[in-house]
């Protein structure tokens, strides 16, 4: 996973509450075996509406998407991350995110950012001139060219792996002596766990 | 004596491999169904790492999404070529894939094929207080068994592959209660579409629901299946029905349940597992059975959910700007007005089946309205899509497709079908569908197609009318 340390960048101000991973990435682009190329369906009915922030040149290459309350809802699809860092984006702000989204974004070295609605609404106003916004994970704010500066929460367990780019699977790997012996006793109290092929 | 805990807290503390300081914990899994889509990256990833499946006995792969509902053998028992290649890949990549790995596969073709959430209950797979996992979020149905289960992204899956664990912080928990007799017509359906109405399509993020009270202890283990499986569109990753005596009797004699002394111990372990008198939610909510009403979805979040007496809200009824706006959206894409009456809403296709609504009990409840009447000559399409083989296989028993067809529904394969767009079985764009499934999102069932969310018996009467329709008023 790449190290995520800060981010400044021009912000999509989409905005809208209750976008679901089938507007991030409709079913017909998950037919893929690869985590690549997913970008170019991402939001397609989105970029079907005329005028709408994806298209628009004054966003061209931006890297934050600002987005509305639970964001990333619905299904498991961890293509909805892909198809993000595809785009280019490397961190999402929104009041709320569903649980599995916000993990599966954060194990593809993209920051979720919660920040309260009237934060949202401030960086929608500056991103829809096209102004930069700075993403901090260190220190955990987000800062415009106003001196505007909201702080946001994050797991600390997360920021550590976002900030060493830390592979997950290589880390619990590390308690492979707990993972055996925790079998171990579950063979022992509850060893009917473990299906009989018949 | 130990503080009273709740069923999630017993589960989560019976499967904590490591806890660190700050709190996230290894969480060992018991349990891990495995389908087509989200899988391939996972496998490959384990190819790269040159990692191996840490445990294959308790990994099973059955595909689903991308299987068309048609003939997969041709008389000579040869299969039939699936038409769009990309499909086709990914079900190859899924069938070279487990026995390369070691793993359990259900194929194409077998009687035990079907539905992973309908497989994995069906062939007691899953278990009251297992750990259970799969790469996608309906997964939350299995909690209906008293299994801790939740969808997991294709990381994570690559991560169960290969430490069978997961690194995960202790949720919240809610406790929905029902209590009460559910009136006439009223189907599990019915229920988990109120509590979804009720608490927003957001109200259970960060949370595991537990259903509790006397509707639900009520209800059989398929009807609570339907209730947990839509957890997720409330938002909560994982929904729980604490096992009692209706469990036990599913499970029993099961494939792959525990037999002889081993269901002796395993009974012992299941009857400790329900909240303790006094365990503490971080949430309740409680609803009457008798405020439920047959429900409908109107929108385009399964949270837009009205009694089928009621009618398409007003957008500038919603008391914040965001949900306006977005109401406004939704029925611009619904092709709905505000104020329009729900049984005024003629629809072109009918969806019967999905991980939500197609086991036995959801086929009988069609087939009891279906039974001797014809579907309305607008309709243009309308599938029965059993959730497996072994479902389909008892609904031919019972005559069940013989009432469809005569009634002029299509009889079709088992497999996600109409849910999600991913196979042949679509609706055609600016189309409306009375359906059972779970999602009624912009372009989930095909690009432009309307979903209207609704039970197994009210979409066998919207489909003979050709209109969302009271099956109060139809069957009463």
């Amino acid at each position: 996973m790449k190290p995520f340390t800060q981010v400044e960048g021009r912000a999509y101000p989409f905005g809208r509450t209750n976008i679901d991973t089938d507007v991030i990435i409709p079913a017909e682009f998950l037919k893929t075996i690869s985590r690549e190329g997913l970008g170019e369906g991402a939001f397609k009915t989105v970029r079907e509406e005329a005028g709408n922030v994806f298209d628009d040149p004054a966003y061209a290459g931006a890297t934050v998407l600002i987005a509305g309350d639970n964001f990333g809802c619905g299904s498991s699809r961890e293509h909805a991350a892909w198809a993000l860092e595809d785009m280019g984006v490397r961190v999402v702000i929104a009041p709320s995110f569903s649980d599995i989204f916000s993990g599966n974004v954060f194990k593809n070295g993209i920051l979720a950012a919660e920040l309260p609605q009237e934060a949202i609404d401030r960086l929608i106003e500056v991103a829809a001139d096209g102004l930069e916004i700075t993403v901090d994970l260190e220190n955990q704010v987000v800062t415009t060219p106003f001196q505007d500066r909201f702080e946001f929460p994050i797991d600390t367990f997360r920021k550590e792996c976002l900030l060493a780019g830390r592979d997950e699977i290589g880390l619990t790997l590390e308690s492979d002596a707990a993972i055996a012996a925790f079998e171990q006793k579950m063979t022992a109290q509850r060893g009917w766990m473990a299906p009989q092929a018949k | 004596m130990s503080e009273p805990r709740t069923l999630y807290e017993k589960i989560w503390d019976a499967h904590i491999v490591e806890r660190r300081d700050d709190g996230t914990c290894i969480v060992f899994i018991d349990r891990h169904l495995v389908h087509e889509v989200t899988s391939p990256q996972a496998f490959e990833g384990l190819r790269v790492a040159g990692r191996t499946v840490r445990r294959p006995d308790l990994t099973l792969a059955v595909p689903d999404h991308n299987l068309p509902t048609t003939a997969r053998r041709d008389a000579a028992g040869k299969r039939v070529p699936i038409a769009d290649p990309m499909s086709a890949k990914q079900l190859e990549a899924l069938e070279a894939n487990a026995p390369a790995f070691g793993i359990r596969y259900i194929d194409d073709a077998a009687p035990e094929q079907g539905i992973v959430h309908v497989v994995g209950p069906e062939q007691g797979f899953t278990l009251p207080g297992c750990t259970l996992v799969c790469g996608d979020s309906h997964t939350a149905a299995h909690g209906a068994l008293g299994a801790l289960a939740f969808g997991i992204g294709t990381s994570e899956v690559e991560h169960v592959l290969a430490t069978q664990t997961l690194l995960l912080k202790q949720s919240k928990t809610m406790e929905i209660r029902v209590d009460g007799t559910l009136g006439f017509g009223v189907s599990p359906k019915d229920v988990v579409l109120a509590i979804i109405g009720k608490i927003g399509a957001a109200g259970g993020t960060g949370h595991v629901i537990e259903y509790t009270g006397s509707t639900i202890a009520e209800m059989s283990i398929e009807g609570r299946l339907t209730v947990s499986n839509m957890s997720i569109e409330a938002g909560a990753r994982a929904g729980l029905i604490a096992p009692d005596q209706k469990t036990f009797e599913y499970l029993k004699g099961r494939p792959l349940a525990p037999e002889g002394s081993d269901w002796s111990a395993a009974l012992a372990w299941w009857k400790s597992l329900p909240s303790d008198e006094g365990a503490a939610y971080d949430t309740c909510v409680a609803l009457d059975a008798a405020d439920i009403a047959p429900n409908v979805t109107w929108g385009t979040s399964p949270e837009d959910v009205v009694p089928i007496t009621g009618s398409v809200p007003d957008p500038e009824s919603f008391d914040d700007q965001s949900k306006r706006a977005a109401a406004a959206k939704s029925l611009d894409y619904m092709g709905l007005a505000p104020g329009q009456r729900m049984e005024d809403v003629t629809v072109d296709n009918i969806f019967i089946g999905s991980c939500t609504n197609s086991r036995i009990e959801d086929l009988r409840a069609a087939a009891e309205v279906a039974k001797g009447r014809k579907i309305a000559e607008g309709i243009k399409q309308a599938l029965v899509v059993p959730g497996s083989g072994l479902v389909k296989r008892q609904a031919e028993e019972e005559g069940l497709d013989r009432i469809f067809i005569e009634a002029g529904f299509e009889w079709r394969e088992p497999g996600c079908s109409m849910c999600l767009g991913m196979n042949p079985d679509k609706v055609p764009p600016g189309q409306r569908c009375a359906s059972t499934s779970n999602r009624n999102f912009v372009g989930r069932q095909g690009p432009g197609a309307r979903t209207h969310l609704l039970s197994p018996a009210m979409a066998a009467a919207a489909a003979v009318t050709g209109k969302l329709t009271d099956i109060r008023e139809m069957m009463g």
